[in-house]
This record gives C-alpha cells, sequence and structure tokens, in this order.
C-alpha cells in the first residue's frame, strides 16, 4: 500500500514537472540579456523596457483588458441567470434545451463559434443595418456567448450544494423573492460568482481565434498581437510579456483562493 | 397593482428567458446562416459569396442551391484526409492525456483530505494562464536548438539533434500539455466520491491492489473517464493553434484546413462546409459525452 503511494506521488510529481516546465523556463529566459531565447547570455531587465515602448502592443492590451472586463460583468449576470434556471426551476418550460445549449459552448471548437457568429453578424448587418461593421462589440457579444458557459458550470455547482433553509425562513418570515434573492442566495453563491468573473475574464484575454473572426479593423486585441509576432519566431519581449501575465494570474488566483478558503472556514466555524 | 405571485411568476419566466434568447441568438442561430453560406457560391464580391436567396430584378426573388463546394470537399482527397488527421489527432492525444491525467487524478483523489484543494489549484494554475502563451513555451524548448536536444545532447543520449518540432509528434505534446486539466478535474470528481467500502472488503478477501484498482476503481470511474474523454477529444478535433504554431507539413487537421480557407484563400463557401461537416462529425461524442455526465451526476445522488 505505501510503495504504491510513493509511486504515485511520484508519478504526480513528473506531472507538475511537466506542466511547469515550460512556464518556468518562459519567465527565465524573459531576463535573458540575448536575443537568442535558448542560450543564456546574462540577466537582463532590458526586454521589459522594450516591451513598455510597444505601442501597438500596448494598444491592444487596453483593448483586450477592456473587453475583457465588460465581458466578465455580462458573464456572470447570463450565468447565473441560467444556473438559477437550471437549478432551481425544474419544471421550467425550455429548461432542457437551456441545458443543452450551456453545455455545448464548452466543448464547440473555437473556429466553429468564430466562423458562425461571424457569418450571422454579417446577415444582421444586411438584414437589419446593426452591428454598424465589425469591432469592440462583436468581439464582446462573441466573448459572452462562450464565456457564460463556463459562468454557469461553476454558479450551479455552488447553487446545488447550498442549504436553502435560509431562504426558506426569510420566505416564511414575509420577504419577497426578489429581496430573498439579493439579500441571502447572492451573498452565498459570491465566492463563485467572483471566481467566475475571473475565468470569464482570462478567457476573454485570452481568446485568438474567435476574435480573429469577428474583429475589424482598428480593433486588434492582444492575443491577435501576439500571434502575429510569435507566428514570426520566438522573441524575448513576448516572454517578458508572459511572465507579466503569469504573475498577474498566479496573484489573482492565489488571492481568490485564500478569500474562498477563509470563507469557508468562516463559514464551518459558525454551524 | 400586481398580485405577488403574478411578480414571481414572471420573473420566474425572465430568469430563463434571458438567457435562453442569448444562447437561442448568437450560437443556435449562427449555424442556420453556416449552413445556408455552405450552400452558396463563392464569388469576388464583398462578402465574397453569391447568396442563395437572390432579387434579379424588382420583387423577382430565385433561389440558388449550390452544392458544389460539398462535392469537391468529398473529391479532394486533401479535406478526407484532414478529417482523418484531425481524428488521428484528437483520438491519439485523448489516449496519452488518460495516461498521464489517470494517474494524477488518482493520487490527488488519494492524497491527504488538506493537500487535495492546493493540489487541484495547481492542476488549474496553467489552465488560466495563457492558451497562446503555453504553446509558444514549447516552441523554444522543441526546436532544433532548443532545450530539449541541448539537454539530450549534454546527457550523451543522442548525437544529434531530434527533429520534434513542426512534425506531429510536436501537435501531440503540445495538445497533451495544453488540455491535461481538462481530463484531470473531472476524473478526480469521480475518483474522490469513489466509496472506499468496496476496497476494504476487496482487500480483507485477499484481493491484490493491482487486482482491486482494475476490477473496481477503474470500472466505477468509467463515466468521469468517458466524460472527461469527451472534452478533450471535442475541441481538439477543431484545433488551430497548436498545429498552426507546432505542426507542419505532415499535420492536415480540419480547423488549420478552416483556418486557411476563409483567411487565406477567402473562400467563406468552403469555410462553411468544413463547419457543417466538423458539427456533424462531432455531434456523435457530444450526445456520448451528455450522456456520461449525466450518469456522473446521477450516481453522486
Amino acid at each position: 500500500m505505501k510503495q504504491r503511494r510513493t509511486a504515485l506521488y511520484t508519478f504526480l510529481f513528473f506531472g507538475f514537472a511537466f506542466l511547469y516546465g515550460p512556464i518556468l523556463s518562459l519567465v527565465i529566459f524573459s531576463f535573458n540579456e540575448s536575443r537568442l531565447v535558448s542560450v543564456w547570455a546574462g540577466f537582463s531587465t532590458k526586454w521589459y523596457g522594450e516591451l513598455m515602448h510597444n505601442d501597438a502592443l500596448l494598444d491592444a492590451a487596453w483593448l483586450s483588458v477592456k473587453i475583457a472586463s465588460m465581458n466578465a460583468t455580462l458573464a456572470v449576470i447570463l450565468g447565473t441567470l441560467a444556473a438559477l434556471a437550471l437549478v432551481r426551476l425544474k419544471d421550467a418550460k425550455g429548461r432542457k434545451s437551456l441545458a443543452v445549449m450551456v453545455t455545448a459552448p464548452l466543448v464547440m471548437p473555437e473556429i466553429i463559434i468564430g466562423l458562425s457568429l461571424l457569418l450571422l453578424f454579417v446577415a444582421m448587418e444586411d438584414l437589419l443595418g446593426w452591428p454598424e461593421g465589425r469591432g469592440q462589440l462583436t468581439i464582446l457579444i462573441a466573448h459572452v456567448t462562450f464565456s457564460m458557459a463556463y459562468v454557469t458550470v461553476i454558479a450551479q455547482s455552488r447553487l446545488a450544494h447550498m442549504d436553502q433553509s435560509l431562504e426558506e425562513a426569510a420566505m416564511d418570515l414575509g420577504a419577497r423573492p426578489l429581496k430573498v434573492f439579493f439579500a441571502i442566495t447572492l451573498p452565498i453563491i459570491s465566492p463563485a460568482l467572483v471566481a467566475g468573473w475571473l475565468l470569464a475574464f482570462t478567457l476573454s484575454l485570452d481568446d485568438l481565434v474567435i476574435a480573429s473572426f469577428v474583429s475589424g479593423p482598428g480593433s486588434t486585441t492582444l492575443p491577435m498581437v501576439v500571434y502575429s509576432s510569435v507566428r514570426l519566431g520566438v522573441s524575448p519581449q513576448i516572454n517578458a510579456l508572459a511572465t507579466i501575465v503569469i504573475g498577474l494570474v498566479s496573484a489573482a488566483v492565489l488571492i481568490a483562493g485564500f478569500v474562498i478558503y477563509r470563507q469557508e472556514k468562516q463559514l464551518s466555524k459558525k454551524s | 397593482m400586481m398580485l405577488p405571485q403574478a411578480i414571481a411568476q414572471r420573473s420566474r419566466a425572465l430568469i430563463i428567458a434571458v438567457p435562453w434568447f442569448w444562447l437561442a441568438l448568437f450560437f443556435v442561430l449562427p449555424f442556420l446562416f453556416v449552413l445556408k453560406i455552405s450552400l452558396s457560391e463563392p464569388a469576388l464580391a464583398q462578402p465574397p459569396f453569391l447568396d442563395v436567396i437572390r432579387e434579379i430584378e424588382d420583387g423577382l426573388v430565385t433561389i440558388k442551391v449550390n452544392f458544389g463546394t460539398y462535392i469537391l470537399l468529398l473529391e479532394d482527397s486533401l479535406y478526407v484526409s484532414a478529417l482523418i488527421g484531425s481524428t488521428k489527432v484528437a483520438a491519439i492525444s485523448t489516449f496519452f492525456c488518460l495516461l498521464v491525467g489517470y494517474p494524477m487524478a488518482y493520487a490527488i483523489s488519494v492524497a491527504p483530505k488538506h493537500f487535495r484543494l492546493p493540489l487541484l489549484m495547481l492542476v488549474m494554475l496553467p489552465f488560466w494562464t495563457s492558451f497562446l502563451i503555453r504553446v509558444y513555451a514549447w516552441i523554444g524548448i522543441l526546436k532544433g536548438n532548443g532545450f530539449l536536444n541541448q539537454f539530450l545532447l549534454w546527457l550523451g543520449v543522442i548525437d544529434q539533434p531530434l527533429e520534434i518540432m513542426h512534425t506531429v509528434n510536436a501537435v501531440y505534446i503540445g495538445v497533451v500539455y495544453s488540455y491535461l486539466p481538462f481530463l484531470i478535474l473531472p476524473l478526480y470528481a469521480t475518483l474522490v466520491r469513489l466509496d472506499p467500502i468496496l476496497l476494504e472488503a476487496a482487500a480483507d478477501l485477499g484481493c491484490r491492489p493491482w487486482k482491486q484498482f482494475l476490477t473496481i476503481t477503474l470500472p466505477q470511474s468509467m463515466p468521469g473517464v468517458m466524460a472527461g474523454s469527451m472534452l478533450v477529444f471535442i475541441p481538439v478535433m477543431g484545433e488551430f493553434v497548436i498545429p498552426d504554431l507546432l505542426g507542419g507539413p505532415d499535420t492536415l487537421m480540419i480547423g488549420k484546413m478552416l483556418w486557411m480557407e476563409f483567411f487565406n484563400n477567402k473562400d467563406w463557401p468552403m469555410a462553411a462546409s468544413l463547419a457543417a461537416v466538423l458539427l456533424v462529425v462531432l455531434i456523435v461524442p457530444f450526445v456520448v459525452m451528455r450522456h456520461f455526465e449525466q450518469k456522473a451526476a446521477e450516481e453522486l445522488q
């Protein structure tokens, strides 16, 4: 038994080495003096300096952050509604079709989502005159469509596992459904919604394929800039950018994890 | 003044209606346009196709359906081999994902309770950092003078650099690396809820650990295995970034083909036909996935 555990843990260790090795190599070589990414030539932060003067990249990054935060907010609202419908409205009309429509975007190849939405936007503009051209708005709509599915999954599991007795007590005391939702349900599921917001934010910030289809001239997102630079070969500036992204994401995930952990601990203390 | 009950009923309807209509409009309806454009004729126009339904003169409308792209799709062996290539890459990399992911999920599920959540977080963390950047990281590792070759040459295992970059092997590595978390999470969720009583009973009756695993743990975790495998298989079928950045001339995949038809050849009807074919092909694994997800959910209750 003990031997088997050791073997398993060793495997786990190598698994994590596989997951983190490439990321670590990116970070290390972002501090490399030489332009060659695979030969170490001394410590330097010059690529970070160059990154700060790369205007095309900074503009794209700003656009991506704007779209990502609007996307995350909309996706959390729509995803929470969908999760409420799926968990609480067991016999509502359209629930089954909603369940299918919400699972499909999770696995649907991005290339199909991107192409099909572009064709929809082109047809809509032709018929209705809206949306006028393609850009920020069409990217936002496309991102909300697939990231709300992820929020739904997260919110759904939290809603399904929460204790409903508090809500029932409030109802018995005469609170209106809307009041119950905002005063009780929402605070209880809020850790899941924070996690969902962060996930939707990073999904949008990271998307290359869908944005390439539905963006227009003048709306180039960060992954599109990164992609065109990566196609030309490895560049230490991309390593520097990757290091910044990895640092920010790790910090956000660690903080969110810590907050959820503390909240759970407090909840379990109270009960 | 509305009665509270009527308000409640209205808000219930609204709760389901808003996400339902959003997804119907922006997720389901677009597929009809894919179908429509796939039946239209390519043309030098803006947008580059002749609409199926078009007005010739005032009020005179013709409907002209063109199956040409589908016929070309079947006749040209390039498209057929791209579909086969995608299926092969998706199947083989799902298998390798299982080979790496199952022991990892199992190890986490038998780890002491307070270690499980941090370990899962460690699995998820790379998933949160940019997908594009993680694929990019492998270029530096796999290329001719990359880290892997430098390391193996230094060890003396090889005396010629290995050619992995721009081959299908690089695509396998990239896919397994990028999609591993998708498999570990559902697998862990089923494995951690397995009843240890069966295993204890088997052990008491003298069943060997390996046999315990093969006869009890593995069959019981099948819903998780299947659901997780489809979660990898389906998106990989349409993958574009990995074959484009890591693959080479020997990696024909349908996602990359679609991209090239759309962006390089500006052939929208062909791109739409490829999307339609891929969608139809993916219905079977999708139904399999839903079936096993529901089965896993039922077993939990």
